[in-house]
């Protein structure tokens, strides 16, 4: 039973780790992107959209990440390059992804005969459980680590490169100066636009991926409007959870995921909450972070000290 | 060494830069060589900063041509900049807070990345050669303002620049600090490097230059040799016409306490300490003069005292009666001013974007009877400080931040001499101004002073602190190390005692 809770939380988890990890390589690079709900919408319905007419997992995978990247495109040429809001920008550009998102996958709803799209079976079979013989019947480790689709992995693998790229690159470094003080970066010598872009784009792209998971698999290959159902949202909180590092942000999204699973899991018969209750605990665990790190002063774990910033060199 | 004599480092050629209808460089030409220190000198405004900003690539030029080792240059970013050889070190630091040193040095380098290892031993090796100390691993917060200064330095050298911009460098440095500068400096022209000193104060132009360019708005007015030229003949030149530097003291008798703190402590928002066990007594007609480095406690001494700030412990007496734990109003209202000018200028004395009417209102509005406020005597209030400290705007409607940096301290210090205070505390209320608006402030201080006010003058230039005020107080890390009387003391004695060292104090009974 434990077991199960534990691979279902990961499972509820990938997707969060998606739009974590996007929206971390926003804010090392100064950008404050709320627009990660509709990043991820656009990935959602590319990437089930190309799923659906392609048939080839890759070919889904690079939709998604593409939409992805293209709504991340519109928020940095407009705040990067004409320096709109940002919090404007990204608030906008959620209601924008989740509104074109529904609207194409409405059309194609009315479009069809059965007045449903369900993926082909091939692809289903591309994105089901992983079954490795020998190490997937292992009890205990078995579910907890060979049990998964082939996303979960993508998504610990993205973070933890997103980790090493922070952590141990020049580029890595140059980014988290330009997140923190761009006109230091800038008279360091450091290409703060070209940088800041390609940031934002990748960062975008793997928000897209993120969406097409929640309409490929967690709706079970069917389409359903509005598929990512605010969990770009709880992404943007995580990245407070996990204190702007990417490797705390993958325990982060199991954790969240955790929580958003339990009114599953925990047994009624001992104590009774309502549903709502459960859904509202990652949400005050993440308040609770903040001010927890908030008492403690640290100055390493706070947001980039420019995030929300525009940057313009020629400001007196 | 470069040999061909002629040939210089860099060679502006009719430099012009405008920002709307502001010019901030006309028709600027200038040369330096390898192996030189040039000292670029000026008033503020005059553009000194914007041309240097022009060679680092932060703003690019409207006309004219820049030359670096006899050939064309295009530097439209600092990155090019920086492959050309120039390196600035600008006034406020261009330092990420959280890295380490290294880090901040490395940023923006190519090679490889690893966080230790050779690169360190690469900076330790590069800092011996310069002179420079420096701890690779040491975080920018937790240095200080030279420790900050050392690492801007040896980033700039890191990347291989030959031609090294300072702007203002010592304007944050105590007297000492200012000397070590100075002899790394002079260890960088001797292995042929070209150097530009950007600064208004005389004396170190005097010590470390060989040449003098002087800018006068925008212009460049003259070049001189340093050993032709005296500290009168380049006040005249950066002014425009012959200037007297010398600051009234005016004597004044009946001195009695009026403000006495005892012991106080006070713990900043972050659990650092601000202020440790400070004491001294400020009385009527008297102008004390607190002197340190920036973050000294000049802030927190300030705030506390105008009641924005809690203490932890100790006790404020004024007129024999504690003011702490009084609300700012209060303590307004006893006669307790305060014209704070922060580095940003309005900050905490002024509303930007309000103008000079609404400005006065702030102080006085509570005195306003009725629900609908009579604007007419701040009006009139409004009219009467333009006139008086010939304050230049387009009107009293006028936001003030749209004013000049001068006139904005005007307004603010005419509001709060205004209101007849008995008390008048004041930080950097020259800060960013030109020489002549300088002494329109010394003299409404002084004045002041005649009035038996007693006056709290926070400042950072020692030269003006020696002159102006009556007895100096010294701050380091929060702490008093003694108050001593400016006619008795030097520079040199209150630049230790800045770094560290305890006087015996001459804070007497009357």
């Amino acid at each position: 039973m434990f077991v199960k809770f534990l691979s279902a939380a990961v499972f509820a988890g990938t997707p969060l780790l998606f739009g974590t990890t996007g929206e971390i390589m926003n804010e090392k690079a100064g950008h404050l992107n709320l627009g990660v709900e509709g990043m991820m919408a656009m990935g959602a319905c590319a990437g089930f959209m190309a799923g659906f007419f392609y048939d080839s997992i890759i070919i889904a995978l690079l939709a998604a990440f593409l939409a992805g990247m293209l709504g991340a495109l519109i928020y940095a040429l407009l705040t990067i390059t004409f320096m709109a809001n940002q919090n404007v920008t990204g608030l906008t550009l959620s209601i924008f992804g989740v509104g074109i998102c529904n609207f194409v996958g409405e059309f194609m709803l009315l479009n069809s005969p059965s007045n449903t799209l369900k993926l082909p079976e091939h692809i289903t079979a591309q994105i089901s459980n992983l079954n490795i013989p020998g190490l997937s019947t292992v009890p205990v480790f078995g579910p907890l680590l060979f049990q998964y689709n082939i996303f979960v992995y993508l998504a610990a693998l993205i973070a933890l490169i997103c980790g090493i790229y922070y952590n141990h690159t020049k580029t890595g470094l140059n980014v988290r100066a330009i997140g923190e003080n761009p006109g230091a970066a800038d008279a360091a010598g450091i290409k703060v636009t070209k940088l800041k872009y390609i940031n934002l784009l990748v960062g975008g792209g793997i928000c897209g991926l993120g969406g097409a998971y929640c309409s490929m698999i967690i709706n079970g290959g069917v389409w359903m409007n509005n598929p990512v159902n605010g969990q770009g949202w709880i992404a943007v909180a995580l990245v407070i959870f996990a204190s702007w590092k990417p490797y705390r942000a993958i325990f982060g999204s199991f954790i969240f995921g955790a929580f958003s699973i339990l009114k599953y899991y925990f047994p009624k018969t001992i104590i009774s909450l309502p549903n709502a209750f459960y859904d509202m605990l990652p949400f005050i665990i993440t308040a609770l972070v903040l001010v927890i790190t908030s008492i403690r002063k640290s100055k390493e774990n706070q947001q980039p000290a420019s995030c929300g910033v525009n940057y313009y060199r020629e400001e007196r | 060494m470069r040999t061909n004599d002629t040939n210089y480092a860099i060679e502006l050629k009719g430099i012009t830069k405008t920002f709307g209808k502001v010019i901030a460089n006309e028709n600027v030409s200038l040369g330096i060589k390898y192996g030189e220190i040039l000292a670029l000198l000026g008033e503020n405004g005059s553009g000194k900063t914007t041309l240097m900003n022009i060679l680092s690539g932060i703003y690019y030029a409207d006309e004219g041509s820049i030359y670096i080792d006899g050939k064309e240059a295009f530097i439209t970013n600092p990155h090019e900049a920086i492959k050309l050889g120039i390196g600035m070190i600008h006034q406020h630091f261009r330092l990420v807070e959280v890295f380490s040193a290294m880090d901040n040095i490395l940023m923006g380098t190519r090679g490889r990345y690893s966080k230790t290892g050779a690169l360190k031993e690469k900076i330790l090796e590069m800092s011996k050669k310069f002179g420079l100390e420096i701890e690779p691993d040491k975080k920018v917060y937790n240095m200080s303002v030279s420790e900050k200064q050392t690492v801007e330095i040896m980033k700039v050298l890191y990347r291989g620049a030959r031609i090294l911009i300072l702007d203002e460098p010592t304007s944050v440095l105590t007297p000492q600090e200012t000397a070590k500068l100075f002899a790394i400096l002079r260890r960088m022209k001797d292995q042929g490097n070209a150097i530009i000193i950007i600064t208004h104060k005389l004396h170190e132009v005097l010590t470390i230059s060989d040449r003098v360019a002087i800018l006068r708005k925008g212009k460049v007015v003259d070049t001189v040799r340093t050993k032709d030229t005296n500290e009168r003949q380049l006040a005249e030149l950066m002014v425009g016409r012959p200037v007297s530097l010398e600051i009234n003291r005016p004597e004044t008798t009946n001195k009695k306490t009026v403000l006495n703190v005892v012991d106080l402590s006070v713990v900043n928002q972050d659990g650092t300490r601000g202020l440790n066990n400070v004491s001294f007594k400020l009385k009527s007609g008297e102008i004390l003069g607190v002197a340190g480095v920036a973050g000294s406690g000049q802030r927190e001494l300030c705030e506390t005292i105008a009641g924005l700030m809690e203490a932890k412990t100790g006790a404020i007496l004024y007129k024999k009666e504690n003011i702490l734990g009084k609300s700012p109003d209060e303590i307004i209202n006893l006669g307790i001013s305060m014209s704070f000018v922060p580095e940003d200028r309005l900050g905490m004395g002024l509303v930007g974007s309000m103008d000079m009417v609404d400005n006065m209102l702030l102080k006085s509005y509570k005195k306003n009877k009725g629900f609908i406020i009579d604007k007419k005597p701040s009006r009139k209030l409004a009219e009467e400080l333009v006139e008086k400290l010939g304050i230049i705007t387009p009107g009293v409607e006028t936001p003030v931040r749209m004013l000049s940096g001068g006139n904005v301290q005007k307004v603010l210090l005419g509001r709060e001499i205004e209101s007849e205070p008995n008390v008048l505390i004041t930080a950097y209320p020259v800060r960013g101004l030109d020489i002549n608006s300088s002494y329109v402030i010394y003299d409404l201080l002084n004045e002041q002073k005649k009035k038996n006010v007693a006056i709290l003058f926070i400042g950072e230039d020692l030269d003006v602190l020696l002159e102006l005020s009556d007895r100096i107080l010294v701050l380091c890390h929060g702490e008093v190390m003694g108050i001593v009387d400016a006619k008795n003391t030097s520079k040199e004695e209150i630049g230790l005692m800045m770094a560290g060292k305890k006087m015996e104090g001459v804070d007497s009974d009357e």
